[in-house]
């Protein structure tokens, strides 16, 4: 009788000793997939940065979009990891200003098709058309640059989803009882939420 | 002459840039040229006739802040027109470094354009400036103009070529009269304060700090303050017993501004520095007043080294305390440096300084056609 509970404490407590293991190796799997997460997000957010730049300096904008842009990027670049989310939406509201109104689109367009700015024709001949309003190549490179920077900026908003995700699924994990009183994160350091503006389209 | 003017900020925010640009319009129109001022505003706001409204401008994050621009195509589409039927003689545009309308002024005119530096530029603006889009748009300008010492050195060192230095000019006439604000300034004696108030390099603390030490062997002093901030934090500091006699005012009309320069015996300006030029302290000056000024390049010329203001070490509030003290029982000095401070912001009076700008728009329209768009 007595062996008999001996041999299913045992096996009861080889039984948790596997499930705390297994709670553990878990754990350890998130806070390696929240690491992986962070580091995608950070690339997403370099591109876009680079994106954006290039876009600044391709005489594709006018130059006050372009100025607005080239300081927005370096501030992004150069910011602290505390102000890092504050800089990248700063990125994000100087994109969305400059290519996300309509008119850029129409713009956009009107290059592609070959005539800019048809309002400028009264009077004072073909001479005076749009010279400096236009992209300084060809119209395929300009949506080229365009699409790539609204590539990175979507890559953005789906790694930082997916970060936000797996990081909060970690802290859950982390904050469970058992978690908690048999430190079984280790020396894992907290994931933190990623918080910025990232739509690209939509205005404020 | 017909003269067309950029403006990068909205006019419907108040602004330094926005009053330079309105006086000096103004002061042309005075003089009989014919001026038309291109600026972000809204087009359903009563605006001056002289101005043409690109519509609201798109509140951005640029340099640090959130700042109220125009650009993009359809503003770049409408400086276009603007600048076809204006058929202008000198273009004149403000801040190009500024991502707004005077650059794309500037990107695409040509002719004879004249730029006004008004701030110094930041670091940040002038790794910014190497931009070659930048650099096309700023290589058009044929007449610099900076407002300040310090705006005509970052031009020269950064922008490339020298600038012709015109101070800020002073409406002196708006600020020559009016009546105290009520029970003002009283007998103890007043000391005033214009200013944002939550900017440190305004000098607001250090001049609460001075109050602190003039008060107690003063019962009837008090201290007027306005401008924009929490009244109530910097009320706060002060110790319990001054707290009565320190009154905050929010931010002020600019009659009631004109009202609160005629209420006070002596204006303190205890900036830190970052000033370019101290446009507060010159309309003081134009309403008579004896000044209080920290020792800072920008008030020492203004004030002309000490004769036409008392100018106390920056930002030590015991040597405030000590001139401020001074002058405060001395009506017959204070009365001298009415006379010297009107007599020296007489020569920073708009029509003086409109005189000096147009003087640049007559060299740079030589042998030059008029401004046109860029081919």
């Amino acid at each position: 009788m007595t062996w008999t509970i001996i041999v299913l404490a045992v096996l009861a407590l080889v039984l948790w000793g596997f499930y705390v293991s297994w709670r553990a190796s878990r754990l350890d799997r998130l806070h390696n997939r929240t690491e992986a997460s962070r580091t995608a997000l950070d690339l997403a957010l370099v591109r876009r940065a680079s994106a954006a730049a290039e876009l600044a300096s391709s005489g594709l904008l006018d130059p006050a979009s372009s100025l607005l842009l080239a300081d927005a990027v370096r501030r992004a670049r150069q910011a602290e990891a505390a102000e890092r989310d504050l800089a990248e939406s700063d990125l994000t509201r100087a994109l969305r200003a400059t290519l996300g109104t309509p008119e850029f689109r129409a713009e956009l367009r009107a290059e592609d098709g070959g005539d800019a700015a048809p309002e400028v024709t009264a009077g004072r001949g073909a001479a005076e058309t749009a010279s400096a309003d236009g992209p300084d190549g060809d119209p395929d490179a300009a949506t080229e640059l365009l699409d790539e920077v609204e590539k990175a900026a979507n890559q953005v908003f789906i790694a930082r989803k997916f970060y936000n995700d797996v990081a909060g699924r970690t802290l859950d994990a982390r904050r469970r009882p058992l978690a908690r009183v048999l430190h079984l994160s280790g020396s894992a350091r907290q994931p933190e939420f990623f918080e910025m503006d990232d739509e690209l389209t939509d205005g404020d | 002459m017909r003269i067309g003017i950029a403006c990068p900020y909205s006019w419907d925010v108040p602004g330094g840039v926005q009053q330079h640009i309105r006086d000096l319009a103004e002061a042309l129109i005075e003089l009989g040229h014919d001026v038309s001022v291109i600026a972000p505003a809204d087009e359903d706001r009563p605006l001056p006739p002289y101005v043409v409204p690109t519509g609201r401008a798109m509140p951005v994050p640029y340099n640090g802040s959130v700042a109220r621009l125009s650009f993009g195509p359809l503003s770049t589409r409408r400086v276009r027109r603007w600048l076809r039927d204006g058929a202008f003689d000198v273009l004149h545009v403000h801040e190009p470094t500024v991502p707004s309308l005077p650059l794309l002024a500037c990107w695409v005119a040509s002719g004879p354009i004249v730029a006004t530096v008004h701030t110094a530029m930041p670091r940040s603006r002038v790794l910014l400036a190497t931009q070659p889009v930048l650099r096309t748009a700023l290589e058009k300008i044929v007449g610099r103009i900076a407002v300040s010492e310090a705006a005509r050195s970052t031009f020269v060192e950064h922008l490339g070529g020298d600038a012709v230095l015109i101070p800020n000019g002073v409406a002196t006439r708006r600020y020559r009269h009016a009546e105290p604000l009520d029970g003002w300034p009283g007998k103890g004696g007043a000391i005033g304060f214009l200013g944002r108030m939550d900017e440190p390099r305004k000098g607001l603390a250090i001049l609460l700090r001075a109050f602190e030490v003039l008060a107690p062997a003063r019962p009837g002093l008090r201290l007027l303050v306005a401008g924009t901030g929490d009244a109530d934090e910097h009320r706060g500091r002060l110790p319990e017993e001054l707290r009565d006699r320190a009154v905050f005012l929010g931010e002020l009309s600019e009659e009631d501004k004109v009202r609160l320069l005629h209420s006070v015996d002596v204006f303190c300006s205890p900036n830190t520095g970052g000033e370019s030029f101290g446009i507060v302290t010159a309309e003081a000056m134009a309403a008579g007043l004896p000044i209080v000024a920290s020792d800072i390049p920008a008030f020492r010329d203004v004030l002309r080294n000490g004769q036409a203001g008392e100018l106390f070490a920056t930002g030590d509030s015991d040597d405030l305390a000590r001139v401020t003290a001074r002058l405060l029982d001395d009506p017959a000095r204070r009365a001298q440096l009415s006379v010297a401070a009107l007599d020296a912001v007489a020569g920073y009076d708009w029509g003086i300084v409109a005189q000096s700008v147009l003087s640049v728009y007559e060299t740079v329209v030589l042998g030059r056609s008029a401004v046109s768009l860029a081919q």
